[in-house]
């Protein structure tokens, strides 16, 4: 019998189950044949931090969302289509984000008596009629499994374990992926335990059949390719692309690039990415503290390097002194800043947009540094090498601010051609600067960019010293005295000031929108899709997105009063609207939810319509 | 390099092989800046000074790959006045930002000053750390038992119930031994110097220089403001041969005078223990073997130390060849580079599975 194929433009999937479950594993292959296969795409792992949570508990729930279209989509979904829910917990934590109608894959066979008590079920909602206004498909994951791998050689520990390939062969059938990458990346992962690879692909293909053949499932799903823009694509995570940039900067810088860094969620994944890349000359040093990783790499940038330290808030937060040290020695050093739910610990896996001030302020004195954000996983990519691009011209630390979101969530990206990167190479000072032809003035700036020159160790004649106390304009001596220290603390905000950063664009298609929806880092796609979604539904609203935010690029203050409102959605109580208030005093609306999730692109479209109703009522 | 390293210390002797030379010769004069020295009359620290820059034109290096890095402090503003490189930075990361400039800079000769406040407090977590990694840094720890910068706090290295500003009824804490610190660290050179003596100071920066890794020099330093005098005891003629205690390779360890004449020797409870001379054989004393990979009699010898003063072992506790930080990293990058080529940015960004859209 052949079944069925119903044609989709988009589907959210949700992959919920223990810890334990291989969820990530199992949501990153179906986003990875969804990828070959030519779909748009965005994901949105979700996973608690601790490595095993006690199994089968609420707490220990992970999740791996997956939105796909056959066009350009910007979020990974507010709510899923399906749900696959390995066990009571998995169902009871995610039931609420489903809406009516939804498919739900569930594991009866981890609907025991225990499993639901221990999540506070009465009865087993598979059973009773409590799912009645959604589609449930219960399929017995776990011992299907196991039965397809009898005559295997593996334990039934081993077995059992399989059944998340049973479960992404099930809905790889479900909605036609290719198979051809898992089953190669089975192999591959598995090289050393053949009999494990040749079960996990038994259980897959196991799976994929269950499809086919049970009557459970009476049609399966197409989703077309999306018409991209041309060129070659791969899919790619925020901390993936940005260690990526980092490694692109220091080829286009020709300089070295030496990682100081400790390992802390959500960033720990650019260290292990960078210290793979030694054919790149990158140098990875994993320190015995988040001070010892910056006060490296500060160290590796004054011999010449192109010094970086990788963190998330709690590590930034340590790094402040050393980002001062840089801010006076006016040495390039690159901060990347993964921003995580605070404050102290917070909630080290889930996303937030809370360290904007720390990055502007967090430090003693005037102390100014260039922030920018990334808006979507991939523009990591663009980003770090922005990064390296200012610190590299301009001689000063520069914050990086991702976040969880960014980090762990995945786009596909058109990889750039190496030659439409910029050339961000810097020259070294080989030559004394003082007016006698013999004296090095390690603090004579450039007129045009206020940048100092940068002599590294080795060149003859231009030995020097910097250090935290205040120097001498020009000379770099020791100074204390009030007119000089008065004129480098300008001197020091001028350069900032004077950091060449592009206008910001505004995308407002009939031009006579009178609410600008402005965001920056990684509520774009949010925001762009809410704006949609407003559009769809005959507003009009114009659309503005900041990656630089210091300095503002020159026009935002125009951009602002340009409308009536401006509504600002942040995922803090409003660190931005603060800084652009006082800049341009524009009353700027903002909307905050703190919730260490990204925002619904319905919520924020429900937000914009507000505010747009706002504006015609008061005419 | 061998014309330097022919001491008493330095077992691999290799540590300037990869730092450009000078072909001019150089004079101590050579190694002044222009800066005007700040410490307050008195201080050890000039002797210090005189002593390092007018040994540092022995090594004939460039000075242009000559580097000081100094964490906060009074010793810290050391940088200012050498005409090398130099980084004054912030309260006890020195080790850990010299740790990042000799790890990418093998062509460097790279020092950090620093002070006990600064090394051990503050900068504890950083100084065992650069030890352990055998990072190739020359460590001048210029002990002078007390905050001077702040104004004569009690330090890490101070004697218990040490009456200062901050402790009017005397300070609690037991104080940490810069040499038995080390050692625990898994230092690969751990040497004890004095301000005053300026042939054993150069003697002993011979070795540490000539050591390639991380080389602990600590320096008893006399601060005469808020800790005067604090090593008068190894200085006065009347007491300092019968406490000092001098380390050299190879040699017996014995000292003192006439009737009060000491040895060393292995004692039955696993350290070790200081006796008349008169009392035991000569084949009883202990050989100083700073050679010796196993640290244990290194640290026991630094124990002697405890109570402090009593008797004072000066000289190379331990010197043992092991590969240092940088040259490790650098083998990583080019085992992998041979392995596999340079890496190409392109081959990079189109690595794992990617597709074509039209």
């Amino acid at each position: 019998m052949t079944k069925q194929v119903q044609q989709l433009d988009r589907v959210i999937i949700r992959f919920a189950g223990d810890s334990g479950d291989g969820m990530q594993l199992t949501g990153d292959r179906f986003t990875a044949e969804t990828a070959q296969f030519g779909n748009d795409l965005s994901t949105l792992p979700n996973f608690p931090a601790e490595i095993r949570a006690p199994a089968g508990t609420l707490p220990g729930v992970s999740s791996f969302q997956l939105h796909f279209a056959d066009h350009d989509i910007l979020t990974p979904g507010d709510a899923p289509n399906v749900l696959v829910a390995m066990n009571p917990a998995a169902l009871k934590a995610n039931l609420s984000d489903l809406p009516r109608g939804a498919d739900i894959i569930a594991n009866t066979d981890e609907f025991t008596k225990r499993n639901l008590t221990k999540v506070g079920y009465d009865g087993n909602p598979l059973e009773d009629d409590s799912l009645a206004e959604w589609r449930l498909h219960a399929v017995p994951l776990t011992s299907l499994t196991v039965k397809a791998l009898e005559g295997f050689d593996v334990s039934k520990k081993d077995a059992e374990r399989a059944k998340n390939m049973f479960a992404l062969g099930l809905l790889s059938w479900l909605y036609n992926r290719p198979t051809e990458g898992t089953l190669a990346f089975l192999e591959a992962k598995f090289a050393k335990k053949p009999e494990i690879a040749k079960a996990n692909i038994a259980a897959f293909q196991a799976g994929w059949n269950y499809g086919e053949t049970t009557e459970s499932f009476s049609v399966s799903y197409e989703v077309k390719p999306a018409r991209l823009k041309a060129g070659v694509y791969r899919n790619i995570s925020g901390n993936l692309a940005l260690a990526y940039g980092l490694v692109a900067a220091s080829v286009q810088a020709k300089l070295p690039l030496f990682l100081g860094s400790y390992p802390i969620t959500p960033a720990s994944d650019i260290l292990h990415e960078l210290s793979r890349h030694k054919r790149f000359g990158v140098r990875t040093f994993q320190a015995e503290d988040e001070i010892a990783g910056v006060g490296a790499a500060l160290g590796a940038s004054f011999g010449g390097s192109l010094g970086v330290t990788t963190t998330s808030g709690p590590g930034v937060a340590l790094k402040a002194e050393t980002v001062g040290l840089a801010v006076a020695t006016e040495l390039p050093l690159v901060i990347v800043d993964v921003q995580r739910a605070g404050p102290s610990t917070g909630m080290p896996t889930k996303t937030e947009q809370t360290d904007l001030l720390m990055a502007m302020f967090g430090r003693n004195g005037e102390s100014p540094v260039p922030v920018l954000a990334p808006a979507t996983p991939a523009d990591c990519f663009h980003m770090a090498v922005e990064a390296a691009r200012i610190a590299l011209k301009y001689r000063t630390p520069v914050m990086l601010l991702s976040d969880g979101y960014l980090a762990n969530g995945s786009e596909p990206w058109r990889i750039p051609e190496v030659d439409e990167l910029p050339d961000i190479s810097v020259e070294f000072a080989t030559e004394p600067n003082g007016e006698d032809g013999t004296t090095y003035l390690p603090f004579q700036r450039d007129p045009d960019t206020l940048a100092r020159p940068w002599a590294v160790p080795g060149t003859a004649g231009l030995e020097h010293r910097i250090g935290g106390i205040e120097k001498a304009d020009g000379s770099g001596n020791i100074s204390y005295d009030p007119d000089n220290h008065d004129r480098m603390v300008h001197l020091r905000q001028a350069k900032i000031d004077g950091i060449d950063v592009p206008d910001l664009a505004v995308d407002d298609p009939d031009g006579d929108a009178r609410v600008l929806v402005l965001g920056w880092g990684s509520t774009y796609g949010s925001i762009a899709a809410g704006v949609r979604r407003a559009r769809a539904a005959g507003h009009k609203v114009a659309q503005a997105h900041l990656r630089h935010l210091n300095p503002l690029p020159a026009n935002t203050g125009e951009v602002l009063r340009a409308y009536d409102k401006v509504l600002l959605p942040e995922i803090n109580l409003g660190q931005l609207a603060m800084l652009l208030r006082a800049r341009f005093l524009v009353d700027v609306i903002s909307y905050n939810r703190v919730r260490g999730l990204p925002f619904k692109a319905e919520e924020l479209a429900g937000v914009i319509s507000d505010v747009i109703g706002d504006v015609i009522e008061s005419d | 390099m061998t014309e330097i390293h022919n001491g008493n210390g330095g077992l691999n002797g290799k540590g300037l092989a990869l730092v450009p030379r000078s072909e001019a010769k150089q004079t101590l004069k050579d190694f002044k800046s222009d800066q005007e020295v700040r410490w307050c009359p008195g201080c050890g620290d000039y002797a210090i000074l005189a002593a390092v820059q007018s040994f540092l034109p022995e090594l004939g290096l460039k000075r242009e790959n000559i580097v000081f890095v100094s964490g906060i402090g009074c010793s810290s503003r050391f940088p200012y006045y050498l005409n090398t490189y130099g980084i004054h930075s912030i309260h006890g990361r020195a080790p850990a930002i010299a740790t990042g400039l000799a790890a990418s800079r093998p062509d460097l000769s790279v020092w950090v000053i620093t002070g006990d406040g600064d090394s051990l407090s503050i900068g504890g977590n950083h100084l065992i750390h650069a030890l352990r990694r055998n990072v190739n840094l020359n460590i001048l720890l210029f002990n002078n038992r007390i905050y001077g910068l702040t104004k004569g706090q009690y330090s890490p290295t101070s004697e218990v119930g040490k009456i200062t500003k901050s402790t009017p009824m005397g300070s609690l804490d037991k104080p940490f031994n810069p040499i038995s610190l080390a050692l625990g660290s898994e230092a690969s050179f751990v040497a004890r110097t004095i301000d005053s003596d300026r042939k054993h100071l150069q003697g002993v920066l011979r070795e540490a220089t000539a050591h390639r890794g991380a080389s602990l020099v600590e320096i008893y330093q006399n601060c005469n403001i808020f800790n005067d005098n604090a090593f008068e005891a190894l200085k006065d003629p009347a007491t300092r041969d019968d406490i000092t205690v001098k380390l050299e390779h190879g040699q017996p360890i014995v000292f003192g005078t006439g009737d009060n004449e000491k040895a060393v020797r292995l004692s039955p409870t696993g350290g070790v223990e200081v006796v008349r001379r008169a009392d035991i054989a000569d084949s009883e004393i202990l050989i100083h073997d700073a050679h010796n990979p196993d640290p244990s009699v290194a640290f026991a010898l630094s124990r002697l130390d405890d109570p402090a003063f009593e008797h004072v072992p000066i000289g190379i506790f331990r010197s043992v060849d092991r590969p240092a930080y940088d040259q490790l990293l650098n083998e990583q990058v080019d085992t992998a580079i041979a392995a596999k080529g340079p890496g190409s940015l392109a081959g990079l960004l189109h690595s794992g599975d990617t597709w074509q859209i039209n």
